[in-house]
């Protein structure tokens, strides 16, 4: 029994980190149309900022979190502006250009903060465990947990609920439309896209404490974001939430039950399945393009 | 045939290859003997400065240059200077095959130092063993090699696990959890670990193997609570150590009752997960950068002096560091004219030579090394405590887990 529990705990994490890395890309990906195969290496900048913020200066990992979600926004932001906003109908050139500004970053990180393996500290009211049920479960990870939910809610507020989502709406529905009832939708899209790279950058900054913090960490982070959005559905917040539940539960059960290598290819096979039959993934969301 | 663009661009791209592949033969024939020409010995060093495995093997680079200059400051080889071409095969096996190629026709080095993987030295393996070349590999690994063309400075299983298996058995019990990543040389490590523990009336619990890179552990925690093995013993690599230990003590677990018994995590892992993390936990080796000796402290002391008081030396880079001194007194012996890969190689069979580690030996017969094993226990500042050394340098057997084969002067025999 206490088994059973512990496997669903770490299922629930996994799907709980899958969602947090999916989460900017579902924005960007799913309201701007855009493949970001930068995606991973946002994820990477958050992990190094909270790196660089702790050992440079002593900060503790709270509130490196906000500092670094604007990092990367930042970054984001200057990405989109120079590069991305000039190739919005081209998208096969932008998945060249991400890809090769992530190779870029990369490098960068590799030149300025060494090829080393650097390492973030777990705050240390975090760094124990609660005994539930008989079994240990890291607080850290209920942590993660916690907040990914928080940022969950955010998002959806944000989208639905502020003047700045409805216009994101109404320029995802129709561009052109939208801009002549008065919207500045390369605004809209700059900001989304900041948006987008902060929550990234935001993960990364939490995953660094239960992982290795290495410049080429990204590149695991993107495909999987990738395969959460994918199977979840374009553009749909919902979708991504289950997606990321499913695959997490079913990574973490098959490797328990046989191991890991046996469930990356079968949570890959079951994917490549269901985008065969179903390739507008489990939700849709039902609008005019 | 037309003439069309597809069949062009084929027929010239055949062209290419074939000129690329017949081109060498055209000229090394006449090349002669060029190998210590105009007071200079090349010598190549190839370990990956860029992709997934630079942040070891840019230690291993490091211990390499630091042995190279200081050969040359105190005089060369025989008044001759080493000059080291440096190049970068990028962590990429295929890369690794093209830039020995280079190193060997174009630069005509006498050796070539490289390698942390046993897929980038499988790839180069035969570049070394056409061109009669000679390369140095200074990482531990799985044995079950016998090259007459590389040699091979770092320990086999036997040399890590002989002693360790017992020890641990003796110390916590005889449940071992069996944990690695999904590659050749933790499964070889792991039957060499099977044969010991039968032996010793032990018993595996679990055998798995994570995929390399891997970063989540969950599961693989859950199994270790319901197995509940007495060791955990870990060959898991690169990123994923740290993830595994991480999680290790995040999930509650204690060295004390189930530590991690682990042949690959060093100082450069314990430096990325924070010393906490590792605390506790063992590690056999034959070499820690915490190993009380004179020689030791004249490396690290060099080392960091180099390198910036933050950085850490460990088993593949002292082992880089000695293979370069053994070299050098290979070299010392062959007179001028008669330098080459073969000499070399011949020169430095049997060799002794004083390393951070102990005295070290080359077995004439498999060009392996005799080393020095020792158990360590990490601590919480980075460091390993050395708990126990062997009492005698231990032979390397590439060959220990596979009875009736052995690697001898004329290669395998009995395979």
């Amino acid at each position: 029994m206490d088994i059973f529990f512990g496997q669903l705990f770490t299922g629930l994490s996994i799907a709980s980190i899958l969602l947090l890395v999916a989460l900017g890309l579902a924005i960007i990906y799913g309201a701007m149309g855009v493949i970001n195969l930068a995606h991973g290496e946002f994820v990477m900048l958050g992990a190094y900022g909270t790196w660089f913020l702790q050992s440079q200066f002593g900060l503790p990992l709270i509130p490196c979190l906000l500092l670094v979600f604007f990092m990367v926004a930042a970054a984001g932001w200057v990405v989109e502006s120079t590069v991305v906003r000039f190739l919005y109908h081209r998208p096969l050139d932008t998945i060249l250009a991400t890809w090769g500004i992530g190779i870029m970053l990369q490098q960068a990180v590799r030149l300025s903060a060494g090829a080393e393996l650097r390492y973030v500290q777990t705050p240390e009211f975090l760094s124990g465990s609660i005994d539930i049920a008989g079994v240990g479960i890291p607080s850290y990870r209920l942590f993660i947990l916690a907040l990914t939910a928080a940022l969950l809610a955010l998002t959806w507020f944000v989208i639905q609920r502020t003047e700045f989502g409805m216009k994101l709406r109404a320029v995802t529905q129709n561009r052109e439309m939208a801009s002549c009832y008065g919207i500045n939708s390369a605004r809209i899209y700059s900001l989304t896209f900041a948006f987008g790279s902060g929550l990234a950058g935001l993960a990364g900054a939490l995953v660094a404490p239960i992982k290795s913090v290495a410049p080429d960490m990204g590149t695991n982070f993107v495909v999987d974001a990738f395969m959460v959005v994918v199977v979840g559905g374009v553009g749909s917040l919902i979708g991504t939430v289950v997606s990321s539940g499913l695959l997490g539960s079913g990574t973490a059960g098959i490797a328990f039950l046989l191991n890991d290598t046996l469930a990356k290819a079968l949570v890959f096979l079951a994917v490549v399945v269901l985008v065969r039959f179903r390739p507008q993934g489990l939700f849709v969301d039902q609008r005019r393009r | 045939m037309t003439f069309t663009r597809r069949n062009f661009l084929k027929s010239t791209a055949v062209a290419g290859v074939a000129g690329s592949v017949g081109f060498p033969h055209i000229w090394i024939k006449d090349s002669g003997a060029a190998w210590a020409a105009n007071g200079e010995i090349k010598v190549g060093v190839l370990f990956s400065l860029t992709g997934t495995t630079a942040v070891v093997e840019k230690s291993m680079h490091n211990a390499t240059m630091m042995a190279i200059d200081e050969i040359n400051a105190a005089g060369g080889i025989n008044g001759m200077k080493l000059t080291a071409i440096v190049e970068d095969p990028a962590s990429d096996p295929a890369t690794f095959a093209d830039k020995s190629n280079k190193l060997v026709l174009n630069d005509k080095c006498v050796s070539v130092f490289g390698s942390y993987t046993s897929a980038s030295r499988k790839a180069v393996l035969p570049v070394f063993e056409k061109r009669k070349n000679l390369y140095w590999y200074p990482t531990l690994y799985e044995g079950r090699e016998c090259s007459k063309n590389v040699m091979y400075t770092g320990a086999v299983p036997n040399q890590q696990q002989k002693e360790f298996i017992p020890w641990l058995v003796k110390t916590f019990g005889k449940k071992f959890y069996l944990i690695g990543s999904n590659y050749i040389y933790p499964k070889e490590e792991n039957n060499v670990c099977k044969i010991l523990l039968k032996e010793l009336g032990g018993e595996v619990v679990g055998e798995e193997y994570v995929p390399l890179g891997h970063s989540e552990f969950g599961s693989v925690l859950n199994k270790f609570r319901e197995t509940k093995p007495d060791v955990i013993f870990s060959t898991v690599v690169g990123d994923s150590v740290i993830a595994l230990h991480k999680q290790y003590k995040a999930a509650g677990f204690s060295p004390d009752k189930m530590p991690m018994a682990s042949l690959t995590t060093s100082e450069v892992e314990i430096a990325a997960m924070g010393g906490e993390y590792a605390a506790g936990h063992f590690t056999s080796a034959p070499y820690f950068m915490g190993h009380q000796s004179k020689e030791n402290e004249v490396f690290v002391e060099n080392y960091r002096k180099r390198f910036g008081k933050e950085s850490v030396t460990h088993f593949v880079s002292e082992a880089a560091y000695f293979q370069m001194h053994l070299f050098r007194k290979a070299v010392e012996k062959i007179g001028k004219g008669d330098i080459t890969p073969i000499a070399v190689r011949d020169a430095t069979a049997g060799l002794e030579i004083m390393a951070p580690q102990g005295k070290v030996k080359v077995d004439g017969d498999n060009l392996h090394c005799y080393l020095w094993p020792k158990i360590g226990q990490a601590q919480a500042d980075g460091q390993f405590k050395v708990i126990q050394q062997s009492s005698d340098w231990v032979k390397p057997e590439p060959y220990w887990a596979y009875p009736g084969q052995s690697c001898t002067k004329d290669g395998l025999k009995g395979a």
